[in-house]
């Protein structure tokens, strides 16, 4: 037990005077000899995850979120932060694995608003959820704000919100997750947030379906920066459209 | 002909650079740069980043292929989903053909061989493309797999010996 340790170090030291410049950290393998880098990308593509594993982490990380809020919006921003990297791992791991008729993984970038919410609502969602969002909508009064709406988000299945907390809607975890995708993308937004369907704070998007059909029905306000749309109307010139 | 790969982060941070030479013809895999070319190529590489953000929204591909260059240096690049950009930069060896051919030959024709190898490599023809295409399609496998370690933050530098070692075995393979 000794000796195997010191002898990975000095195959460490070699790597270091042939790697000029860069230090090498002391590499440890796991101990079935495979890093992340033997695995196969899409090997965990259809693995499903058990509700009942994910229900209990999510509590966890709501109650880590609020020990040290000061309110609502402060939670919500937290759990916002916590979706974040998930986003920008996400985007680039279901790009990768999209599927293509030719054997090559596929090497194409949303460079569109439309794409990219295509992307987020189909692929992305699928991916978390294993179904398609229910619905995709621009905002009539603001044409940078865009809007997904889910009428059972699992994420809020399993947790009663408290009467004195009815702002607080736990799918801020998903809103960050989609900020990371708008982010990463190059699509800067001016803030991703979730809120209740019946709520005040969001004007009814289509009134079809209404809040008494679906009590958890929670819409995701994205909101793109100007320079998004800037972007996105010099492209649609560009290509004569 | 010797490579220089780059790997910059969103904010034109240095993520990871690796340096090596050819393995077709009979090459050793080893760089022939100069020393004083190293920075030189860093500047280049740097350099040519505006040219990655002017075509990026033009082209929805990874692959941008060939973008830039600078006298005898040839930049491809490859933007991954994220906004990491790849950049190869590939310099013919001019002084290490001279210096070799100029022990036996003369030197007119020592300078002869060398412009030839300079003009002979071209960046956008199929076969230099689609290799770059595949070398770039490998680091960017290993790349997506650097990022799904949950301790891998955005715009961090990677230090992974693992991930150098597959860079190097995706150039020995297809550059």
């Amino acid at each position: 037990m000794t000796q195997a340790p010191s002898k990975s170090n000095s195959q460490n030291l070699s790597q270091q005077h042939n790697a000029r410049g860069t230090v090498a950290p002391n590499l440890r393998y796991p101990s079935n000899k495979k890093t992340i880098y033997d695995r196969n990308l899409n090997r965990s593509k259809n693995a499903e995850l058990s509700r009942a594993a994910f229900a209990y982490l999510f509590v966890e990380m709501i109650s880590y979120a609020q020990k040290r809020v000061k309110g609502i919006a402060d939670l919500e921003a937290r759990l916002n932060t916590q979706g974040y990297p998930l986003g920008l791992k996400l985007l680039d791991l279901l790009l990768s694995r999209t599927p293509t008729s030719s054997a090559q993984p596929p090497t194409t970038r949303p460079t569109k608003i439309l794409p990219l919410l295509q992307f987020i609502t189909t692929t992305l969602w699928r991916h978390l959820f294993n179904r398609p969002a229910d619905a995709l909508e621009r905002s009539a009064e603001n044409a940078s704000e865009y809007m997904i709406s889910d009428n059972e988000p699992l994420v809020n299945q399993y947790i009663s919100v408290p009467k004195e907390m009815s702002q607080l809607n736990p799918m801020a975890l998903v809103a960050g997750i989609v900020e990371g995708v708008c982010d990463g993308a190059g699509f800067t937004t001016r803030g991703v947030s979730a809120h209740w369907a019946n709520g005040t704070s969001v004007p009814e998007a289509s009134g079809t379906t209404g809040p008494g059909m679906w009590p958890g029905k929670t819409i995701i306000l994205i909101r793109f920066a100007p320079e998004v749309l800037e972007r996105e109307e010099i492209l649609s010139r560009g290509s004569g459209t | 002909m010797s490579f220089y790969l780059a790997i910059i982060g969103t904010k034109d941070n240095p993520l990871f650079e690796h340096e090596f030479g050819t393995s077709k013809q009979g090459g050793d895999g080893v760089a022939r740069f100069r020393e004083e070319q190293r920075h030189m190529n860093q500047f280049i590489v740097h350099s040519s980043l505006d040219i990655v953000e002017e075509v990026q929204w033009g082209t929805g591909s990874m692959y941008l292929k060939h973008i830039d260059r600078y006298t005898n240096h040839y930049i491809s690049a490859f933007l991954t989903a994220g906004n990491i950009k790849f950049l190869l930069l590939s310099c013919p060896d001019t002084h290490s053909t001279s210096s070799s051919s100029a022990r036996g030959a003369s030197s007119a024709s020592s300078a002869r061989s060398s412009a030839y190898t300079s003009t002979a490599f071209n960046p956008t023809s199929p076969a230099i493309e689609e290799a770059t295409k595949n070398f770039f399609l490998e680091v960017y496998d290993a790349w997506v797999k650097t990022i799904m370690n949950p301790f891998y933050q955005v715009n961090m530098p990677v230090r992974s010996p693992v991930f150098k070692g597959r860079v190097a075995g995706a150039a020995k393979k297809y550059l």
